[in-house]
């Protein structure tokens, strides 16, 4: 029997599939300030965008709008999937070794320890399971952090300043995370204001700088 | 509920890793200690006042982990990564009230019987006070998460969560204290109606504290 499916989404791009995240008018308000304002846009499954600006444009602030962790003073966000945030804490317990601290999130997420494995792997932590996360240095704790977002399997990524005291080996493996993610069907969004590799990407400048 | 199960069970763990459990019980039964030292060893009068004393100790020692129930979390991100999960407020701070009573509330309970030693309370008195504990302590918890939740993210918590707990805290103390006298039966019921409307009204105060806490 010919179904018609009812569309679940109102905004739909060109080639037809239903972006993960859209948003539209969007302005964020800081105490007094106006921060930006007049942001839309979209973004699909295996797309990617980069947030750009100064130090203080609110490009973290505009992640955790998108993230839902913030109201927006003005405009819509509709998010239809889940959404993975790393910031610049990682969320893990300080006085735990990496391992056990990062289960913890595997357990919440209802994933299992291969989870966990391939995600020190890939993060190349695997020497450092042990070590419990105080001990950690800076990049090694930023890298625990992307760990856990990879354990979360989540569809998009919100990624604030990823590279941040990553060393250039880490970098490329961050990279080549985003890849495999995209060509899984992911999507991510980066606010970042170093360089990163990211194929096609679409961009929001924010600030007047 | 499976990630519900999983910040419980690391909640207390951490809270016994650290032995963060027994400073209150520490605290609670140097109170106990201290007490006679200070009205002098009147055993009538130490026995007449000693079930009040218990109850004074054990709302004070409620006070000491209040700010470590949400603040750590909040510090390491962790709320925010609650919230992405689609885990309610109201559920984590329930999940908040289940750990802080087995991490504090359980080893006061056990403490509460050398404490009743120590304040020289009569055998048969004792009944009666684990009873009013039992029913009192989950009261408690409620209300040191609700005041913890409140206070979070404010300059000088400590302090403010001593001041906001101890006026709302005042009527389980009353009906808790005075479930212990002669004429306290009916108090008893009092007692188990201000812990189960604390219970009641907690995780869903403490469930918006938490939302205005991270919207702000």
């Amino acid at each position: 029997m010919p179904q018609t499916a009812a569309p679940c989404h109102n905004i739909l791009p060109a080639n037809g599939t239903a972006p993960i995240l859209s948003f539209d008018a969007l302005a964020c308000v800081r105490g007094d300030n106006l921060l930006w304002r007049g942001l839309s846009g979209a973004i699909s499954p295996g797309g990617a965008m980069r947030i750009t600006g100064p130090n203080g444009s609110g490009k973290s602030s505009l992640l955790r709008v998108l993230a839902g962790l913030l109201p927006a003073a003005h405009g819509q966000v509709q998010r239809n999937a889940a959404i993975g945030l790393a910031d610049e804490r990682p969320a893990l317990d300080a006085a735990l070794p990496l391992a056990r601290a990062l289960s913890f999130w595997a357990r919440v997420s209802g994933k299992g320890a291969a989870d966990v494995a391939r995600a020190l792997d890939a993060m190349a932590l695997t020497p450092l399971t042990q070590v419990p996360v105080a001990y950690l240095s800076t990049g090694q704790r930023r890298r625990a952090g992307l760990a856990r977002l990879l354990i979360e399997d989540a569809p998009l990524w919100l990624l604030d300043e990823p590279t941040n005291g990553l060393d250039s080996a880490s970098i490329t493996r961050l990279e080549s995370a985003i890849a495999a993610h995209r060509a899984a069907g992911g999507a991510v969004i980066i606010a970042t204001h170093l360089p990163i590799a990211l194929d096609g990407a679409q961009s929001i400048a924010l600030g007047g700088a | 509920m499976r990630a519900w199960v999983a910040i419980l069970t690391a909640d207390v763990a951490r809270d016994l890793r650290s032995g963060n459990w027994w400073l209150p019980v520490a605290f609670f039964l140097l109170v106990a200690l201290l007490f006679p030292f200070g009205v002098g060893p009147d055993a009538r009068l130490l026995a007449a006042t000693g079930g009040g004393m218990v109850w004074v100790a054990a709302l004070l020692a409620t006070l000491l982990p209040l700010d470590q129930i949400f603040g750590r979390d909040a510090a390491s991100g962790a709320l925010d990564q609650y919230a992405l999960r689609s885990l309610s407020e109201e559920g984590l701070a329930l999940t908040k009230i289940l750990a802080h009573l087995i991490s504090f509330g359980l080893p006061l309970f056990i403490a509460a019987m050398p404490a009743a030693a120590l304040l020289g309370l009569a055998e048969a008195r004792w009944g009666g006070l684990l009873l009013s504990l039992a029913i009192g302590l989950p009261g408690l918890s409620a209300l040191g998460v609700t005041i913890a939740a409140v206070t979070l993210g404010q300059r000088g918590h400590g302090a403010l969560a001593a001041l906001l707990l101890l006026p709302l805290a005042v009527p389980i103390l009353i009906f808790g204290a005075g479930s212990l006298s002669d004429a306290g039966e009916s108090a008893i019921y009092y007692l188990a109606a201000c812990s189960l409307s604390a219970l009641a009204i907690a995780p869903f105060a403490a469930g918006a504290a938490l939302r205005a806490a991270r919207e702000n």
